[in-house]
């Protein structure tokens, strides 16, 4: 059966920038036609994009690019391995502008680039929109930006019609790996069990190492080989849809049933219904068998027809959160602590609702009223770590907060040490679904200008 | 005969969030484990499970072809990613609080 390999250079923005090396090599080893994909974009680091925009307009977009992309792009370019990635974030035409740069710079001859847009929803134009959608809850005063999640269609016609490398803002995970497939394959936009399946293998790439025995070894239960350098995931595509999962060559890391399993349902709510812009996804009928040494097959995914809208995420500025640690030990450390908190409740609770945090003994189990920490009794934790937390709309508040816990130094119990105090500002998020076809998704070669 | 055991013992899971909801997957090492679990690891107790957090819902939903479950939890991140003053913002960390549940084995 014909294959398509889709590898994954990067699974989030700050993911290692020596994971795409060893994918590349190997799929210039295998010598079947093949992408690589980056994702950088989780919900809130495209916020954080937007505004770095706002005051640098020729930014915006990953700022590791150049770090991603550099070790690979000459080999890429030669062995016409498609790159796809939304590190393009909110500033698409800006990641253009540079990626051609870096090729120029390295003596490479120019790419073809496509460039995709119809995501971003922050400019002035869009707010009646999104003001209908949201109704009174589109607080115009504080609105930061709003991105739609486009899909596969533009990626596989940008690379049907010769695109080397596809830069995109917000679309859906996935469908950086269905792009690619899709145009390999051919497939209509209504094969909808080829789409799944190979959505669910996006789906199974795009956080990375996650699937090759990151963010899973459990010593002793779940060992991990060589960890320290763990491969990145590469796919083997189907055209009925099904894929084998695989990893680079010489690397680190494992590829069984049990990362897969975990990784597929990652972030899923109802398996018979993960709704991606392209395709319904039903894996409630799927299939995962080790078919060889760090091979496994995902097969039985099921497409139903898309939706008839697009899901639209919603940013407004949403005040400061802040927090301060302060740490005790020896006889009677639990006892100080508890202290430290009552001080700051007394001192600052007046203003806002304070979370507290014995790190060390409860810190993330309880809940943000502290019901957890406070029916424990005091123990004889001889090493612990008071933690505060709050959020308020006004900087000066938290500031004050934060000076409160460094004045714990001089004024607050005995042998409080190792103060640390941070503060940054907060985004609410609220989603909406948008008709498609309100929300054209473009696509253009870049030009340069 | 009965014997109590952790669900860490025969199981695994992972943790994932949208906005304030929680998705955590588990799944059984052996097949021969997984109708113990689907009797045992039920929507009500993980509720009980997770009332330190004050869940409004929990849907389970199975997946016998892979031994596996997926836990949906409504309302459980204090908000989630954007509201929490929680250290570990996304409740990560769940999927392993999951896993601390007690199962009662047959001997």
């Amino acid at each position: 059966m014909k294959s398509f390999l889709v590898g994954c250079g990067a699974g989030f923005s700050g993911d290692r920038t020596d994971a795409a090396p060893p994918v590349v090599k190997t799929l210039i080893e295998r010598a079947l036609p093949c992408a690589i994909i980056f994702e950088n974009l989780a919900e809130r680091t495209l916020a954080a994009h937007q505004l770095t925009k706002r005051s640098y307009p020729d930014l915006g977009f990953e700022p590791l690019l150049e770090l991603e992309l550099e070790p690979i792009l000459a080999d890429c370019l030669r062995h016409h391995i498609v790159i796809v990635g939304n590190f393009g974030a909110a500033n698409p035409k800006g990641a253009a502008k540079f990626i051609k740069a870096l090729a120029l710079r390295l003596n490479l001859d120019e790419p073809r680039i496509a460039v995709l847009e119809g995501d971003n929803l922050s400019d002035q134009k869009s707010k009646p929109l999104l003001k209908e959608q949201l109704g009174k809850s589109f607080d115009e005063e504080n609105f930061v930006c709003a991105n739609a999640y486009q899909g596969a269609k533009e990626i596989a016609q940008a690379i049907s019609q010769g695109a080397q490398i596809v830069v995109t803002g917000r679309v859906a995970d996935p469908s950086l790996t269905l792009g690619p497939a899709m145009a390999f394959f051919g497939w209509k936009e209504d094969n909808w069990n080829c789409l799944a399946g190979a959505s669910m293998a996006g789906h199974l790439l795009e956080c990375g190492a996650q699937v090759t025995g990151g963010y899973f070894s459990d010593p002793g239960l779940k060992d991990v080989p060589n960890m320290d350098n763990i491969g990145f995931p590469i796919a083997e595509i189907f055209e009925d849809g099904s894929c084998i999962i695989t990893k680079a060559d010489d690397t680190g890391g494992l590829v069984d049933v049990r990362t897969v399993k975990e990784q597929l349902l990652y972030e899923l709510h109802d398996p018979s219904a993960y709704i991606t812009p392209d395709v319904v996804c039903d894996i409630s009928k799927a299939t995962v068998e080790q078919v060889g040494h760090d091979r496994v097959r995902l097969s039985g995914v099921i497409g139903h027809p898309r939706t008839a809208s697009l899901k639209a995420n919603v940013f407004f500025d949403g005040g400061w959160f802040g927090e301060g640690e302060i740490s005790y030990a020896g006889p009677n450390a639990e006892a100080r602590a508890r202290l430290a908190c009552d001080i700051l409740q007394k001192r600052m609770g007046k203003y806002m609702h304070l979370r507290f945090d014995l790190i060390g003994i409860t810190s993330i189990l309880g809940d943000d009223a502290g019901r957890m920490l406070s029916r424990q009794s005091v123990g004889q934790n001889l090493d612990l770590r008071v933690r505060v937390a709050a959020q308020h709309t006004s900087k000066d508040i938290i500031d004050l907060l934060l000076r409160e816990v460094t004045a714990l130094w001089c004024g607050g119990p005995a042998g409080g040490g190792g103060v640390r105090v941070a503060k940054r500002q907060r985004l609410s998020t609220q989603s909406c679904l948008i008709a498609r076809d309100r929300l054209p998704a473009t696509f253009h070669f870049y030009d340069g200008k | 005969m009965t014997k109590e055991i952790l669900l860490y013992d025969i199981a695994h899971a992972r943790t994932g969030d949208k906005g304030n909801r929680s998705n955590i997957s588990l799944i059984a090492y052996k097949p021969e484990h997984y109708s113990l679990i689907v009797e045992q690891i039920t929507e009500q107790r993980v509720l009980n499970h997770f009332a330190d957090r004050k869940p409004s819902k929990v849907v389970r939903y199975l997946l016998p072809n892979l031994s596996a479950m997926n836990f949906v939890i409504d309302d459980v991140l204090d908000g989630g990613v954007n509201d929490t003053l929680n250290l570990d913002m996304h409740g990560k960390s769940l999927s392993f609080h999951l896993l601390a549940m007690k199962v009662m084995m047959p001997l």
